[in-house]
């Protein structure tokens, strides 16, 4: 049935429809509204689950990391300082090989106190053994919670569903919000490849040896490698079901472009209109928006990008001393091509700044008359910036 | 005399604990009166690694080991799960080192026992970080050597009163007890059994390598922490009603203080105001027993 819903809402309405068992999370602006409504929906019975009101973020992933252990299907929701917080567990989590998921808000990490979008957050947890999944409207939101219990489920590794801070997560958009029955033929009930109980003698998680350790990581690092399959799998049973497919790359009027757009989250949408406006006024130019970033899909991306003459990356986030992060990714996977495409990387919208449609435009004319390739990254919309045009 | 105590263990020999180590009695008798419908949460301490190496265990139940500071968290989640499962006879155990209980842990726990989880956490205490290698702790007692609190900086802070911190949350059941008194803790801990919510368990374990002592008087400082009321036994249910379950009539520290290596730069003087402390604060547990 299609709704109007924030975000948030539909991110509540797929946890609910999802069935899952246990949930735990702590409230931080702007994730808020996510917990709220699953409070309801357990206090009025709406779903039968135990949510635990816990006293941080740590804690909320950690009881999950209890709950998940014995074998239930689990959920919790954080964003930017919070998600710092749950760092350690975050590596627990997946150590554990634990199928837990959680919705990220993408938001700024302080100081200064900075409540809007970033990517900063969610990036900075790559290496945490998480699958991570970037969303860019509600109906993607919504369908990606699915394909997240299904996939991690599949591998036993966790995945984060990533979404902007109110540009996605207290924006209202239409949603199509399917039946209870769809959704249990496409994700039927959580079947543990093991479980914790009494009459179990297991120990999990004990001390490792190098005798063994470097083999436990090496299972998780093929599961990460397999989940790339799997969820193409996952996505087509999806597909034929709910007959929406979103891929875990897109390329948007790619064919015969010679300068690609690389974007992800909500920037992605405004960049869409951008593009076609650009493609009217002839302009060779195509977008490729990526919503797997953990595995990185490298040889997906290659093949995408490989034809271009330019890329345009867009970051709303930057590792200091190192650059955006998206960019970072994508030219260490095109590196070892012969005939590589010059990459530009841009770093924009940090800390919920709008990327509006000319800064878009103003980066794709910039690409296309750059005749040197600079290896830096290009911050844009600065005030700094302005000012000192204004004086020349 | 022969002990008062259920006969089946459920502790394999051959464990990698220190020759007399107050940690694994305390577990040997935890369990002989808890039995084998539990799960235990371990958070990082002495016995992470006294359980054994993957793929070895030296207990009989099963364990989910985990991080430092989520003994409280990580076990309300155990629960969730299992009443969401239907399984209620299962009892959900925390087992904890005073680092992951007095400090790191504090907050989780704190989180947990507010809310009243139904579960049992059990704080063996051996008076500083010993599994990283004697650091002091907040519940180190004044007076105590550590690794970091060497020479003349040995710890001149009180050790933290975790049970009464425990007490101020109203929790259903808190009790200390001994390794030296094997009865009295199977009795708490089959009474703890029986009760719902949170209940707390604070376990005085000696540590012969961090205290530098013999480890054949493992025990007997233990007797000693109780009968000189450096460790009294009590217990206390729904925040207020309290039970002194051993009274000595006098109790002259000196003695325990000069057995111990981590004590041995303490002079005459410095004990004379550690027989205060220790007076003072049974003169408080008295006042609150109403005795």
């Amino acid at each position: 049935m299609k709704k109007v819903l924030e975000g948030s809402h539909a991110v509540a309405e797929a946890v609910r429809l999802s069935r899952v068992t246990v949930i735990s999370a702590y409230p931080i602006t702007p994730q808020t509204h996510i917990i709220e409504y699953l409070s309801d929906y357990v206090a009025d019975g709406t779903l039968k689950a135990s949510f635990l009101k816990v006293e941080s973020e740590h804690s909320a992933i950690a009881s999950l990391v209890g709950a998940a252990s014995c074998g239930v299907r689990t959920f919790t929701s954080s964003s930017s300082q919070g998600l710092a917080l749950m760092h350690e567990i975050l590596h627990w989590t997946s150590g554990a090989r634990l199928p837990i998921v959680m919705a990220e808000v993408n938001r700024a990490l302080a100081p200064g106190w900075n409540i809007w979008a970033d990517q900063l957050d969610s990036l900075s947890q790559r290496d945490t053994g998480w699958i991570q999944l970037y969303c860019e409207h509600g109906q993607e939101v919504l369908d990606t919670v699915f394909l997240a219990y299904r996939l991690a489920e599949a591998v036993s590794l966790p995945v984060m569903v990533i979404m902007d801070a109110f540009f996605l997560s207290h924006t209202y958009e239409p949603v199509d919000v399917p039946e209870q029955e769809l959704v249990d033929r496409f994700l039927p009930a959580f079947k543990p490849k093991f479980q914790v109980d009494a009459d179990n003698l297991v120990a999990l998680s004990p001390l490792v040896t190098p005798n063994f350790y470097m083999e436990m990581r090496h299972n998780m690092a093929k599961a990460m490698e397999e989940s790339i399959l799997q969820l193409a799998e996952i996505e087509e049973d999806f597909s034929n079901i709910f007959g929406r497919y979103y891929g875990p790359i897109e390329p948007f009027l790619c064919d015969d472009a010679e300068i690609i757009m690389v974007t992800s989250g909500t920037v992605t949408g405004t960049s869409r209109q951008v593009i076609q406006e650009l493609r009217e006024k002839g302009e060779k130019v195509g977008l490729l928006k990526i919503k797997l970033f953990r595995p990185f899909p490298s040889e997906i991306i290659r093949k995408a990008l490989g034809p271009a003459k330019k890329i345009a990356i867009i970051d709303r986030n930057f590792s200091f001393g190192a650059g955006g992060i998206f960019a970072q990714e994508v030219r260490a996977a095109m590196c070892n091509l012969s005939d590589c495409p010059q990459i530009f990387g841009y770093i924009a919208g940090l800390g919920g700044r709008d990327v509006t449609t000319d800064l878009l435009e103003d980066i794709y004319w910039r690409t296309k008359k750059s005749e040197v390739l600079s290896e830096e990254s290009i911050w844009m919309g600065l005030q700094e910036e302005n000012h000192a045009v204004e004086r020349s | 005399m022969p002990l008062n105590v259920p006969e089946q263990d459920y502790m394999y020999p051959g464990h990698v604990a220190c020759p007399g180590c107050g940690a694994a009695i305390a577990m040997r008798f935890f369990l002989k009166a808890m039995g084998e419908k539990i799960i235990i949460v371990l958070p990082a301490c002495c016995w992470s690694i006294i359980a054994g190496a993957y793929p070895q265990m030296s207990l009989k139940v099963p364990v989910i080991h985990t991080a430092f500071e989520t003994g409280g968290s990580v076990a309300s989640g155990v629960r969730a799960a299992l009443d969401m499962k239907g399984d209620t006879g299962t009892t959900v155990v925390t087992w904890a080192g005073d680092g992951g209980t007095f400090d790191i842990g504090f907050q989780a726990l704190s989180g947990a026992v507010e809310r009243n989880e139904n579960f049992i956490y059990v704080c063996y205490d051996n008076e500083a970080y010993m599994n990283t290698g004697i650091q002091r702790s907040s519940s180190t007692p004044y007076g105590a050597w550590t690794t970091t609190t060497p020479g003349r900086s040995w710890k001149r802070m009180r050790k933290k009163n975790i049970v009464e911190a425990l007490v101020a949350h109203r929790i259903p059941y808190a009790a200390t007890a001994s390794i030296a008194f094997p009865e009295d803790l199977v009795r708490k801990v089959e009474k703890a059994k029986d009760i719902k919510g949170s209940r707390f368990l604070h376990v005085y374990a000696t540590c012969p390598t961090g205290w530098r002592i013999p480890s054949e008087i493992s025990i007997k400082i233990a007797r000693m922490a109780v009968q000189n009321n450096i460790f009294p036994l009590y217990e206390v249910e729904d925040g207020v009603k309290y039970t002194i379950n051993y009274k000595p009539k006098e109790f002259p520290v000196r003695e325990y203080f000069k057995l111990q290596g981590r004590f041995k730069h303490l002079t005459e003087g410095d004990l004379a105001e550690i027989q205060e402390m220790v007076n003072e604060d049974w003169e408080l547990l008295l006042k609150k027993a109403g005795d």
